[in-house]
């Protein structure tokens, strides 16, 4: 868990989030299999984000989770109970949808205190929890409005307000910032940060935005074709992906293809006869994928300076000026695309000057090629 | 686009002969109503209230006045309930079969009165229901029903079902959602539904005419019934009554979904 969940009291105390537990989860439509063998175990208090591509699963993952779709096969337990077959509104888990879903003929303050309504919370104690939830999400002044009078930010607020009002163990968002403009977006990612630190609540959140996903998530499960290709926190998955896939999906990236030679106890990675890498051992045996990050690259004139490092020619297809740097995309003499971000000190370069790309073989990642992952992320 | 004055003026009165012939035929009833003799020319002679003081006193009016809102009373809260319930079988149905119920559901307004109703007195001879109550109430069901479905339907098709499964994650289970969640949104469809339900059964005569026997006489058939026999003005009593109701009825109806419109943008 990242250091930020300190502030939620003794970690001795009995945490108010729920653990879950999915095993070998799958859920077939017809021959589609919309999630194929999901495991994934989610401590009390995480914030755990399911990132992936659309049509990958993480949001079928969700549904069954939240209890809008039953799982063809697999166990599910919430808090150390099974919940596979307990219907949706016995589960108290919070859900935020994309689509805010608050009810057009409510006010904000009878949409918030709906939840507690069914639950027999009544009169001041009512009142007193509607109050304490709006305020979190700073809607405490809007409570006489009708959800039509509010913005898609303010709205969604609402959403977050009247599935956190009822104390669930667990809260659950499909793609909560899905329909709202990138500043806003930003803004809110921070409030749900901070809403998560205040409760203490186990939150699930799924999202396609990688980035996303980095500013907000202690873990992130990476989601393709119905299954998950890697777990881990935001640094693990950016400097250890376990796929290619993962790989591409988090963060830029350069992947180079090469030939692998073996000879002795050790393995040579050539690209167009240049030694870049040596490992001990290549696991899939063919063709060795290796994936470079931008920061781990270099550039510089055609010719000039050379510290020993690898070199790969080629030409500046796109200069991207970020304000805080460069970011680069340079054809290599293969074919390929690499990546590469500078700093503003650093030279700059133009489309179509000479370049070559400078990397060591230590930041290299070696990973088994995956034609899965040429998919066309969106 | 600003309109030219004269543009302006030629449409007004276009507008106002159009309204005038919609109108003009119904409002013929009004001063009718108030003729000193007995007769149904046009125009009237002469003032007085007995044509109105008949249909209060005279039981063939009363009466039959009575059991035509008994009878549409009771059509419309059982053709709401059913037409929604067939609105919501309907909607979550795959599409196909749906398609074909929905059109069987529908055939009693595309199905000629009379055939229906030479159908229904058939059938009513062997179950001994004419001149019934329940006779009445289940011939006019069958006719109210299509408009409480296309009413509720249209109200369904816009209805995000979505919010049910919202509901569903705070805690309500199935009943709850409908009570608190869908029936609230779709109350103008099933309102609208249970008025076009009343007035279908309220002014059915068709195949009231075949069902009726002396004892039980809506009044739409007491209304036929006293024109082809004499020329009685208390039937243009009644049409004005009639007709200053609905207009009440409708125009408040009317007033109260506006403003509700109006607070809840």
């Amino acid at each position: 868990m990242n250091p930020g969940q300190e502030s939620r009291g003794n970690p001795g105390q009995e945490s108010r989030g729920a653990a879950i537990d999915l095993k070998s989860i799958s859920k077939a439509y017809g021959s589609f299999k919309a999630l194929d063998g999901v495991s994934l175990h989610i401590k009390a208090g995480e914030f755990m984000t399911l990132l992936g591509p659309s049509g990958s699963g993480k949001t079928t993952t969700l549904n069954v989770v939240a209890g809008f779709t039953e799982a063809s096969s697999g166990a599910l337990e919430v808090g150390g109970k099974s919940v596979v077959g307990v219907p949706a509104h016995k589960r108290n888990i919070g859900v935020v949808f994309q689509h805010y879903a608050l009810f057009p003929h409510m006010t904000v303050s009878r949409n918030v205190a709906y939840p507690l309504a069914l639950r027999g919370v009544a009169g001041a104690e009512r009142e007193r929890r509607v109050g304490q939830a709006l305020d979190m999400v700073k809607m405490a002044d809007f409570g006489h409005r009708f959800p039509s009078e509010l913005s898609g930010g303010q709205q969604q607020r609402v959403a977050l307000a009247r599935a956190i009002v009822f104390d669930p163990p667990l809260l659950l968002m499909d793609e909560p910032l899905g329909a709202l403009d990138k500043k806003l977006r930003e803004w809110l990612q921070l409030e749900i940060k901070r809403i998560h630190r205040e409760l203490g609540t186990t939150f699930v959140y799924v999202t396609h935005d990688q980035e996303e996903a980095l500013v907000l998530s202690d873990r992130i499960a990476v989601f393709n074709r119905g299954r998950i290709e890697q777990i881990g926190t935001g640094r693990e998955l950016y400097d250890e992906p376990a796929t290619l896939f993962v790989g591409k999906f988090i963060g830029d990236s350069t992947v180079l293809r090469g030939a692998a030679a073996t000879s002795g106890g050790e393995t040579a990675i050539d690209i167009a006869g240049q030694k870049v890498a040596t490992v001990k051992r290549l696991a899939n045996g063919g063709r060795p994928v290796m994936l470079l990050r931008p920061e781990k690259l270099a550039l510089a004139r055609r010719g000039v300076g050379g510290d020993g490092r690898n070199r790969l020619t080629g030409r500046i297809g796109e200069a991207i000026y970020l304000g805080s740097g460069s970011k680069y995309e340079v054809d290599l003499a293969d074919g390929s695309k690499a990546i590469v971000r500078s700093t503003l000190e650093a030279d700059s370069f133009a489309i179509g000057d000479e370049v070559d790309v400078l990397f060591a073989g230590a930041d290299v990642k070696l990973l088994a090629d995956d034609d899965k992952a040429d998919l066309t992320l969106t | 686009m600003e309109m030219k004055p004269l543009t302006r003026v030629v449409l007004g009165l276009v507008c106002l002969l159009v309204a005038i012939w919609l109108v003009a035929p119904t409002l013929v009833v009004v001063p009718m109503s108030f003729n000193e003799n007995k007769s149904l020319a046009f125009p009237p002679q002469g003032f007085s209230w007995q044509w109105y003081q008949n249909f209060v006193t005279n039981p063939d009016w009363s009466n039959s006045f009575l059991n035509s809102l008994k009878v549409a009373s009771i059509v419309a809260v059982l053709a709401t309930v059913l037409g929604t319930l067939a609105a919501f079988g309907l909607d979550r149905m795959k599409a196909r079969p749906a398609n074909l119920l929905r059109m069987l559901m529908l055939t009693p307004m595309v199905v000629p009165g009379v055939v229906l109703a030479i159908g229904i007195y058939a059938v009513y001879l062997d179950t001994r229901l004419v001149g019934t109550l329940l006779g009445f109430v289940l011939a006019h069901t069958i006719l109210a029903l299509p408009f409480v479905l296309i009413a509720v339907s249209a109200n369904l098709e816009v209805f995000d079902r979505r919010l049910e499964t919202a509901a569903a994650s705070l805690g309500a289970n199935a009943l709850t959602t409908f009570r608190t969640v869908t029936l609230p949104l779709i109350a103008p469809g099933l309102l609208s539904g249970l008025l076009f339900a009343f007035a279908t059964s309220f002014d059915e005569i068709v195949v009231s005419l075949f069902i009726t026997n002396p004892y039980l006489k809506t009044l739409p058939v007491q209304i036929f019934a006293s024109i082809t026999r004499d020329a009685d003005p208390t039937v243009a009593a009644v049409g004005t009554i009639l007709l200053f109701a609905t207009t009440i009825l409708i125009g408040s109806g009317m007033l109260l979904l506006g403003r509700e419109r109006k607070g809840r943008q």
